[in-house]
Order: C-alpha cells, then structure tokens, then sequence
C-alpha cells in the first residue's frame, strides 16, 4: 500500500463512526501502558521473591501475570477517562483514543473485563489476599486517582501514587495470604519516590499540563516550590529506602547500595534546584527509574545465596 | 482505489484481531488447566 493510500485510511478513519472502528491489535496493547506495566512486573514479582515461604512456580508466574494485567486494565480505563485531556497534551494526545482510533466504549470495555478478570483469577488461583488488594489497587488508581484527584488537587500524585505502590504488596500477599511491615516498607518505597519522579516529568512538561488544566504542582505552586518539595522527597527517601534491610527483609548488600544510590537521588534534586532550564529535570526523570529498578534489582540479588557466591561476595 | 485499500486495511485488522483474540482464549483456557493440575496436587 502506498503512502497516500495510507493517508486516505487514516482519514476516512479518523471520520468514521463508533460502530465503524477497527483498532488494531498494538491499539488495545497501547491501552494497557505496557512501560508503567514494566515497572509494576518487576517491583510485583521482587515483593513475591523476598516474602518468606513457598509458592508453585507456575502459580507466582499466574499471581505477576494478574498484577500486570490489573495494571494494564487500570491504565485502560484512566485512558478511557482522560481522553479528553489526552488530546490537548502532547505527549498523550497519539493515544488511541484521542488520535480516534478507537471507540471509547471499547477501551472502557476492554479494561473492565481484564479489570475484573485479573481479580477474579488472582482470586481462584492465589488467595483471597492478593485478589483484594489487586481489587483496591484497581479501584484507588481508577476512582481515587483518576476520577477524584487528577483534575482537582496538585497533590494528586503524592495521593495517587498509593495505586502504584501495591504491587510489591500484592506480590507478598501472593505467598503469605497477608501483609507484613516489611511489605509495607516495600509500599512505602514508592510511595514516596512517585512524587519526586512525577514532578520531574511535570516540570518539564508543565506547557501542556497547564494546557490540559490539570493542576500538577508546577503548574499551581511554580517550578521553584516544586524543585523544593522534590528534594523533601528525596531526603525522605532516605531511612525509607534502607527500611527493608533494617527488617530483615534483604541484607547489607542492599541496605549500602541503597543508601549511595538514595544520596545520587538527592543530588540530581539539588542539581534540579539549581537548573534554570530543563535539562536537570530530564536527567532526574531518567534516573528515577533507574533508581527504583536498581534498588528493587538489589532487594531480590542481595536475597539469592547462589548469586552473591558467583560473585564471590558471600552470603 | 482508496476505498478498496481502505476495505483490505479493515480486513486486515480484523483478521489480526480475531487472531489475537483466539490465541488469548487458547491461553487462558491452558492457564486453567495448568492451574487446576497445580492446585489439585497433581504437578507439585
């Protein structure tokens, strides 16, 4: 098919009605937002790995399988909320949705039933523990989140970040059928690393956030009082970040590694704080992820005797 | 010509997404049955 060609679909497919839509199969995956699902995999499967007990090999691979697809269900149905914003935003506005690809009814549909699916097998297959808290992480993220906070407050996403913060839970709920205050230092950990890593986001995308009428912390308070309340958090961070090795749940290979990679967090705040432009704030965007990544990385190596003894550090 | 490559486009989609749809079907069929095998103690 020639380009033109392609150019006639994508108008006549951006004119047509609801019942004339056919999204294509990367449509419905985009849905699901599989980077943040990444992210959500990874700190799920690592609270699994450190809780203490035994679980079936298939049946953990089923309980991060749940945690990812209520993930994406939540991701679907905020897109289903925000389309409209969606559309004035740069950065969202080649969503499914806004670029009119797909019918909204469709994506509400698809969400619910991964939604309610996800709960369901968690349910059936892992315990009632896991299925509830997967329900509340759900519902936070939808109705908490999304619905109530996003368009009203500037702390939208330290509230909201609670959603993001389940996963590890869910993950040691999967084995022990309940939550202990290790996995609550594990919630904690992310709770508190959102806001930093949001604000960094916003604060370089704050044109189309105020565009958007979405109130993020730039946006309402200046970027000055948001450079500040991002190195707050990442002080924070601090004890926050060494709390699992202060309970036993990792040892002090971790609790080291996290206390350097807590001090760097701080620094690229400062180095925010001192950046007029935006280049500072990019760099902290970046390495926040890998922040995270690497500390839960860390949890899970510094709890597999086999790994330290390759690398012959001893367990 | 437009309105011919439109409808291939559309069928195409279809085509890919009512695959799509059968192997998720297929997959979850199989992960009940792995499940059950699993919680009745037969694969431990």
């Amino acid at each position: 098919m020639s380009p033109p060609a392609l150019d006639t679909a994508a108008v006549a497919l951006s004119r047509a009605t609801p019942r004339d839509f056919v999204p294509a199969v990367g449509d419905y995956v985009a849905l699901l937002k599989p980077r943040v699902m990444s992210l959500v995999v990874f700190t799920g499967f690592v609270g699994l790995y450190l809780a203490p007990g035994h679980i079936h090999p298939l049946l953990a691979a089923v309980a991060v399988l749940c945690i990812a697809v209520g993930a994406g269900a939540a991701g679907a149905i905020n897109m289903w909320y925000e389309r409209d914003i969606d559309a004035l935003m740069e950065r969202t506005r080649r969503r499914p949705l806004p670029a009119g690809r797909m019918a909204p009814a469709d994506a509400l549909g698809f969400g619910a039933v991964l939604a309610v699916g996800s709960v369901i097998v968690m349910g059936l297959a892992i315990n009632t523990a896991a299925a509830a808290l997967l329900a509340l992480a759900i519902g936070f993220y939808v109705f908490v989140y999304t619905v109530g906070l996003k368009r009203r407050t500037p702390q939208n996403i330290v509230i909201g970040g609670a959603a993001g913060a389940f996963p590890p839970m869910i993950g040691w709920a999967a084995v022990t059928g309940d939550v202990s205050v290790a996995a609550l230092a594990l919630f904690a950990l992310i709770f508190f690393w959102t806001p930093p890593h949001f604000w960094a986001l916003s604060l370089y995308r704050a044109g189309d956030y105020a565009k958007a009428g979405v109130p993020m912390l730039p946006v309402v308070a200046g970027k000055a009082e948001t450079k500040k309340q991002m190195l707050i958090y990442t002080l924070v961070l601090w004890p926050v970040a060494v709390a699992p090795a202060l309970l036993h749940a990792t040892g002090w290979l971790y609790g080291a590694a996290a206390l350097a990679l807590s001090a760097l967090f701080t620094l690229c705040a400062v180095a925010v704080l001192r950046d007029a432009g935006d280049g500072a704030a990019r760099r902290m965007f970046g390495f926040s992820i890998l922040y995270l990544f690497l500390l839960f990385a860390l949890m899970a190596i510094d709890r597999a005797p086999g790994l330290l003894a390759v690398a012959g550090i001893g367990a | 010509m437009s309105e011919i490559a439109l409808m291939d486009e559309r069928q195409r989609r279809i085509r890919s997404r009512n695959r799509a749809l059968l192997l998720l079907l297929l997959g979850v069929v199989a992960l009940f049955y792995l499940i059950a095998l699993v919680r009745l103690g037969v694969w431990s």
